[in-house]
């Protein structure tokens, strides 16, 4: 028996109108998300990956409400968070918080690391005295592997991955239920990353919050999730728990973007059997018809280009949306 | 156009110098700052042979940038290099600008990480590719045209005759780097540096670059110099490797070797703290505690101690000299050959 799900996305689209020109015309839209549906267990990991311009960043923000969706709604804890507004969204947002991929850009640089810490707590004010509030945060900053005698510093004396740390003591800081990751490691040294990695799990498994977890590091998003989600175009392509992605993935489109990642050991990347996917991203204003990645497909007929292909089961929670899909 | 069909590698073949396209010995760069002189590249000695391909790995602050920007004479106003860096051996550290540029372009050439900051975004792509040849081959315009035609053709640009007209903005991040390792490869240059050639991309794109770049040096018999953080590129790519820390060398050798079976402590903890896409392991990461050093400063010891697990009282002060065996080496007290 599965659990509630903390986060119901349905059928959720972003389109943003293009700027017209000097002779007006009809009003075109970048479609930056269209249609995208999944749910999210507490204290899962939703793993997101696909190109750039895939709508992986839309989406989250989109989820958080910090751009305002054209179309399909969300259900948060059973409510439709697509409908709130004023403090009701507010309050609700507590519960939600962001982690971003430039972690010295996201802090400002006038406040101390400790004000930068503290700031969430005063917009949801309690009954606390500085004293208890700064305690609070002192002890937040050592779980996350800093250390007190940071608070009085000013973030452009720590280093990207300290930087890092202050940002996810940030967002912790109103036990938030779902942490949503955009990139978070991705500016990071590759010794540093790991330490971020194993820092991003600890959390997890002692407060039980759930992530949507960006990435275009395929290996990260393979060992800290839960189940990985690929996007195109702003479409669903793929979702399946991870081992099963990496190992047995249906799409083409995922067994291209996996194969493309080289292994860093020459005798296994000799050994791998090449798979390459042509040109680039087609451009969101025209996405190709029927399916949008039938352009790049090694497997596209003509059924692709006049029908796009429905997301369907494959067993275990595995679903895909392929013509050409046999098991 | 047969006239155009590369024939570097037939001349190497033929020429066949038994003696290295490149040697650096004993290289240091140094910045002068207000807060006194910075090493960044300190005694690093290599050297590569006609048509290898060698990786240079190391991360933020490692000074693997810098010692491209050595070789091609790009250093920041108040860098220095000394040492020696000969290219067929010829010395070419410290050359000026006017006796630098024989080489640049022709016999030596570069490309970037980002290519829309190293494409001049005022100028049709024409004007950039016939440029090189008009300067170092002495090509009349319309032959330089037809040739930087070709080239494109080569790098797979679709429609080639008709995009050189364009301008850098109007191509995909991808194509920009493509016209990049054309115009790089222009001159048949018998070395080609590429700093991070492919971490602006895409891994789907990433990997077309990485498979163009091993075609054609593959071809044209072309040395490669790579620079980078990501150890998969490094094996997808390279011959040997290059594993650089605080400006100093901590172990190179054949690549297949290495990441085999790592001597260094250091190169242990990048490949083990490295998430694989191949593996289906989720728990901890093995991690190198602390940060990787922001200046390098000459200490007298191991540029790793601080954040080494094998540490000993010596480290700290002694540095670790180079021991060589079997095509590798290393440096570190801990490591007996």
């Amino acid at each position: 028996m599965t659990p509630d799900p903390l986060l119901q996305v349905e059928d959720l689209k972003v389109h943003f109108p293009m700027r017209k020109g000097v002779f007006g015309g009809s009003q075109r839209w970048i479609k930056a998300l269209d249609g995208v549906s999944f749910t999210l267990l507490p204290g899962e990991t939703l793993g997101i990956v696909g190109e750039s311009g895939c709508g992986k960043s839309t989406l989250c923000r989109a989820v958080l409400r910090l751009v305002e969706p054209t179309g399909g709604r969300t259900v948060w804890l059973g409510r439709d968070f697509s409908r709130l507004s004023g403090e009701a969204l507010r309050q609700e947002r507590r519960n939600m918080q962001i982690i971003f991929q430039d972690p010295l850009a996201s802090l400002d640089p006038r406040m101390t690391v400790g004000q930068i810490i503290e700031r969430p707590l005063l917009n949801f004010p309690v009954e606390e005295t500085p004293a208890a509030r700064r305690a609070r945060v002192a002890e937040l900053l050592t779980l996350v592997g800093g250390h007190p005698r940071w608070l009085d510093r000013y973030p452009h004396e720590f280093s990207g991955g300290q930087c890092q740390r202050i940002g996810i003591a940030r967002a912790l800081i109103l036990k938030p239920k779902l942490l949503v990751c955009d990139e978070p490691v991705s500016a990071l040294d590759v010794s540093v990353q790991a330490q971020i990695i194993n820092l991003l799990m600890d959390i997890q498994a002692e407060f039980g919050l759930s992530y949507l977890f960006i990435s275009h590091n395929l290996a990260v998003v393979r060992h800290i999730s839960h189940r990985v989600m690929v996007l195109y175009l702003g479409r669903v392509m793929e979702i399946a728990e991870r081992d099963e992605l990496y190992r047995r993935p249906l799409h083409p489109y995922s067994e291209a973007l996996i194969a493309a990642v080289p292994l860093p050991d020459p005798k296994l990347e000799r050994a791998k059997p090449r798979l390459r996917l042509k040109g680039d991203l087609p451009s969101p204003l025209n996405p190709p018809s029927g399916c949008r990645f039938r352009t790049r497909c090694p497997k596209a007929t003509a059924l692709c280009a006049a029908e796009e292909p429905p997301l369907q089961e494959y067993g275990g929670g595995h679903i895909a949306a392929c013509h050409h899909i046999d098991l | 156009m047969t006239d155009l069909v590369f024939d570097a590698a037939a001349a190497a073949e033929s020429a066949a110098p038994p003696s290295p396209i490149l040697e650096i010995k004993d290289l240091r760069v140094q910045f002068r700052t207000d807060a006194g002189t910075i090493t960044a590249v300190d005694a690093v000695s290599l050297s590569l042979a006609p048509g290898e391909a060698i990786g240079i790995v190391g991360e933020s602050g490692s000074g693997k940038s810098q010692i491209l920007m050595a070789i091609m004479g790009l250093l920041a106003r108040n860098g220095t290099a000394s040492g020696s860096v000969k290219l067929r051996g010829q010395e070419i550290l410290g050359l000026r600008d006017d006796a630098l540029d024989r080489f640049r372009g022709a016999a030596m050439s570069m490309i970037f990480q980002d290519p829309m900051t190293s494409l001049n975004p005022f100028l049709r792509i024409s004007t950039q590719l016939t440029e090189v040849l008009t300067k170092h081959r002495g090509m009349a315009k319309a032959e330089a045209m037809r040739h930087a035609i070709t080239m494109l053709e080569r790098v797979s640009i679709p429609d080639a005759s008709r995009r050189i007209r364009l301008y850098p903005h109007e191509f995909s991040g991808g194509m920009r780097q493509r016209v990049m390792i054309s115009m790089a490869l222009l001159c048949r240059p018998a070395l080609l540096f590429a700093d991070e050639p492919t971490t602006a991309l895409d891994v789907t794109v990433q990997a077309q670059i990485l498979d163009l770049i091993k075609e054609l040096a593959g071809t044209m018999g072309t040395s490669v110099v790579l620079v980078t953080h990501d150890l998969g590129v490094v094996a997808s790519l390279c011959d040997r490797v290059v594993v650089l820390y605080g400006g100093r060398i901590m172990e190179s050798g054949p690549a297949e070797r290495i990441f085999d079976s790592p001597w260094h402590p250091y190169t242990k903890g990048l490949l083990g703290s490295m998430p694989r896409i191949d593996e289906q392991v989720h728990g901890k990461l093995y991690t190198i505690a602390g940060q990787p050093p922001s200046q390098a400063r000459p200490s007298p010891g191991c540029p790793f101690e601080p954040r080494c697990e094998c540490r000993q009282p010596k480290c700290r002060s002694i540095r670790p000299e180079p021991q060589s065996r079997d095509g590798r080496t290393v440096a570190c007290h801990e490591v007996r050959l």
